[in-house]
C-alpha cells in the first residue's frame, strides 16, 4: 500500500489539519508520501517534510495552482495518483472541491469525510447530519478520499526527514480563472483547530452584540463561530458557521451562547468533550446534549462569566 | 441559454432520522420526503437567472425512485419548465449519478448546471464535481452569488477563510450554498400549472450508463448518544465546574 496525502495550506505554511489526514494515512498503513501543490510553496514542502512518518514529498510549485482552483489541481492529483492506492485530502473546502473531481476521473467513487479507518478499504463516515454513522465498504482499486481533521490526533509535525522532490507537472485546463477573495482577519484561533470554542446565535440578536463574546474569547484563548441563524441575518461573515453545512469543531469546551440547538447545529459540535450552554429558554434543545447548561439571559451571565475568569 | 437542475428527493430536514434495528440503514418507512433543501435553491437561482432574462429553458432532472416525480413537480411549480426522471430503485451513488447526468448533459447541451453542494441524507458533496470533471466544465462550488456575463459566469463561493471568487467560462457547473437566496414558495395555481408541464421518465439503460455502486454500506449505527449533564444554578456554579469538574479552563 501507499498513500498520498494532498496537503492544504496557504503558500506559506502548512494547515494543521494536514497532521490530521496523515494519522489517517497511518491507520490505513503503507508509505505515506505528501503532495504540496501551490505557488512559491516551497516552505510548506519543507515543513511537510518534518512531519513524522512521512516518507517522501512532491512539491508542484507553479502559476496554475496558486489558488488550488479545482480543475487544475484534480487534475494534477488524478495523475500523480497512478502511483498510490489512496489518495487523501483534508475535508475542508478545499478538499470538498477538487478530490471528486479526482475520483471522476479515475473513475473511481469518492469516501467522502471518513471519521474512521476500520482497514485499508473500510471506512467509517457520519451521514444525515451525524445522526447516523455508516460503515462503509469501497470496490475500486484506487481510493480518493476526504478525512474530517476533527476526528484523528494529529501526528507530530517533526520528526521527520523525508526528502523532498520537485514535480515539474503544470495542469492548466484554461476554463476558470481567479477573480479575487476576501478572507477573514483575526487574531483568534481558527475555529477547527481551537482548544476553545465560544459560539453566538441568534439570541445575540445583532452583530456589535458579539462584541461580549469576542472580549470572553480572548481571555480564554478560544475561537469564536455562530450558527446559521446568526450568519444569515449578517451578524458575522459564513466562515463563523458551525454545524452541518458550515465547520465540524470537537474542542475541549464548546459555549453555546443563544443558540437554539437545531440538529443541524449539533451537526457541527456534538463531539465537543465538553459543552456549555446558556439560553433563556428551559426548553431549548441544547440543554439536552449540554454537559452544563444555565438558564439565564445571555446578556448578564456573559459579562458575569466574563468578569470571573 | 439553457440551464439543467438535478434535484434529489430526501428524507425532510425536519425529520428526526432512525437508524433501522437490524443496522441496514435509517428507516424510511412512512417519512416524510422533501426536495434536498440546497436543490431548492439550485432550482431558485435558475428561476431567478430566467426573470432576469439571462437563461430561457429550465430543465429538471432527478434520479432515483418513480415517486421522485413528486419533487420534479415541485421544480416545475417553482419555474422549471420540464423535467426527466431516469428511474431506478438502486442505491444510486454521486459517480453513477454524474454519469447519468452526463448523457443528459450530452443530450440537452445545457451552458450551465446548478446542483446542490451537498444532499443532506448522503452528506456527500461530490456530485457536481464529479459532473464537472466528466464533461470537462469549469466549477463554481459552495455558490454564494452567481452573475452571468459575457459568455462567462463569476461566482463568489463560501470557503472555510471567508469568501473568494472565482471565473468560469461556459458551458460550467455551480453547486450551491446556503446564503445563494431564499427560495420561494409555489403557489396553488403554479402547482397546478406544473401538473401539465411535460415529465420525460427514461432507464438508466437508456442511457447506456452503468449505475453499478462502488462502495456498499456494511453498516449503519446510530451515532453514540450524549448524556445530557446538569443544570447549574449560577454563573459561580459554571465557573467552579469547569475549573475543578471538566478542568477545562
Ligand atoms: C439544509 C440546512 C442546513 C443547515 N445547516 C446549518 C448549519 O450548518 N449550522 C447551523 O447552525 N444551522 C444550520 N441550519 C439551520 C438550523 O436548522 C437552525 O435554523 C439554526 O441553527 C438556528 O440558529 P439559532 O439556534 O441561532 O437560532 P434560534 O433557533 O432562533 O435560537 C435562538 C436561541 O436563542 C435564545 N435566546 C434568545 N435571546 C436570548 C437571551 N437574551 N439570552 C439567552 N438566550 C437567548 C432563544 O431561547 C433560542 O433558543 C441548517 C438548516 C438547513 C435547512
Ligand atoms: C432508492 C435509493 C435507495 C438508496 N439507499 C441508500 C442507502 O441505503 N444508503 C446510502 O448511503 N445511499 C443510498 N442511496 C444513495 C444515496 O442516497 C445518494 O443518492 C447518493 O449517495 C448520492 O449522494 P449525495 O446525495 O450525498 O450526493 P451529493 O453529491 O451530496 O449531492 C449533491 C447534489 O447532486 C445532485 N444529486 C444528487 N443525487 C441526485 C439524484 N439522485 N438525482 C438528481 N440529482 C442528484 C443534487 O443537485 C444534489 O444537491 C439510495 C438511493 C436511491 C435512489
Amino acid at each position: 500500500m501507499s498513500v498520498l496525502v494532498y496537503a492544504e495550506h496557504d503558500n506559506a505554511a502548512l494547515n494543521k489539519v494536514t497532521l490530521s489526514v496523515v494519522a489517517a494515512a497511518k491507520a490505513i498503513g503503507g508509505d505515506i508520501t505528501v503532495l504540496v501543490a501551490g505557488k512559491g510553496c516551497g516552505a510548506v514542502a519543507e515543513e511537510a517534510a518534518k512531519i513524522d512518518g512521512v516518507s517522501k514529498v512532491l512539491c508542484a510549485d507553479n502559476d496554475a495552482y496558486e489558488h488550488q482552483l479545482a480543475e487544475n489541481v484534480g487534475d494534477l492529483v488524478a495523475e500523480v495518483a497512478a502511483d498510490y492506492t489512496h489518495v487523501l485530502a483534508a475535508a475542508t473546502t478545499t478538499g470538498k472541491n477538487f478530490a471528486p473531481r479526482t475520483a471522476a476521473l479515475l473513475d473511481v467513487a469518492q469516501v467522502s469525510e471518513i471519521s474512521e479507518v476500520i482497514d485499508a478499504d473500510t471506512f467509517k463516515r457520519p451521514i444525515y447530519a451525524g445522526n447516523a454513522i455508516a460503515t462503509v465498504k469501497s470496490s475500486d482499486a484506487k481510493k480518493v478520499i476526504t478525512v474530517r481533521g476533527t476526528s484523528f490526533d494529529g501526528v507530530a509535525a517533526e520528526g521527520g526527514s523525508a526528502a523532498v522532490e520537485a514535480l515539474d507537472v503544470a495542469k492548466n485546463a484554461g476554463t476558470s480563472s481567479f477573480v479575487g477573495e476576501e478572507l477573514a482577519k483575526s487574531d483568534r484561533p481558527e475555529l477547527t483547530s481551537a482548544e476553545i470554542v465560544i459560539s453566538g446565535g441568534r439570541g445575540m440578536g445583532n452583530g456589535d452584540n458579539f462584541e461580549i463574546l469576542y472580549k470572553l474569547a480572548d481571555k480564554l484563548g478560544a475561537g469564536v463561530g455562530a450558527s446559521r441563524a446568526a450568519v444569515d441575518a449578517g451578524f458575522v461573515p459564513n466562515d463563523m458557521q458551525v454545524g452541518q453545512t458550515g465547520k465540524i469543531v470537537a474542542p475541549n469546551l464548546y459555549v453555546a451562547v443563544g443558540i437554539s440547538g437545531a440538529i443541524q447545529h449539533l451537526a457541527g459540535m456534538k463531539d465537543s468533550k465538553v459543552i456549555v450552554a446558556i439560553n433563556k429558554d428551559e426548553e431549548a434543545p441544547i440543554f439536552q446534549v449540554a454537559d452544563y447548561g444555565l438558564v439565564a439571559d445571555l446578556f448578564e451571565a456573559v459579562p458575569e462569566l466574563d468578569g470571573k475568569l | 441559454m439553457k440551464v439543467l437542475v438535478p434535484i434529489k428527493r430526501v428524507i425532510d430536514y425536519n425529520v428526526k432520522v432512525r437508524v433501522k434495528a437490524d443496522n441496514s440503514g435509517v428507516d424510511l418507512a412512512n417519512v416524510k420526503m422533501a426536495m434536498n433543501p440546497f436543490c431548492e435553491i439550485a432550482v431558485e437561482e435558475a428561476v431567478r437567472l430566467k426573470e432576469k432574462g439571462v437563461v430561457t429553458e429550465i430543465v429538471a432532472v432527478s434520479i432515483g425512485p418513480k415517486t421522485a416525480q413528486e419533487q420534479l413537480r415541485t421544480a416545475m411549480a417553482l419555474g422549471a419548465d420540464r423535467s426527466i426522471l431516469v428511474e431506478t430503485d438502486e442505491d444510486v451513488q454521486p459517480l453513477g449519478i454524474a454519469k447519468a447526468l452526463k448523457a443528459i448533459v450530452d443530450e440537452e447541451k445545457p451552458e450551465l448546471v446548478i446542483l446542490g453542494k451537498q444532499a443532506i441524507d448522503g452528506d456527500n458533496n461530490q456530485t457536481g464535481q464529479m459532473l464537472a470533471a466528466l464533461t470537462g466544465m469549469p466549477q463554481g462550488t459552495f455558490a454564494s452569488e452567481v452573475n452571468v456575463a459575457d459568455g462567462k459566469v463569476k461566482v463568489t463561493r463560501e470557503i472555510d477563510g471567508g469568501l473568494q471568487t472565482v471565473e468560469l467560462s461556459l458551458p460550467a457547473v455551480v453547486t450551491t450554498d446556503l446564503r445563494l437566496n431564499e427560495p420561494r414558495y409555489a403557489s396553488l395555481p403554479n402547482i397546478m400549472k406544473a401538473k401539465k408541464k411535460p415529465l420525460d421518465t427514461k432507464t438508466a439503460a437508456d442511457l447506456g450508463v452503468d449505475l453499478t455502486p462502488r462502495v456498499t454500506t456494511v453498516s449503519v449505527e446510530a451515532p453514540a448518544e450524549r448524556q445530557a449533564g446538569i443544570i447549574v444554578g449560577s454563573v459561580d456554579e459554571l465557573v467552579e465546574k469547569l475549573k475543578n469538574e471538566a478542568k477545562v479552563i
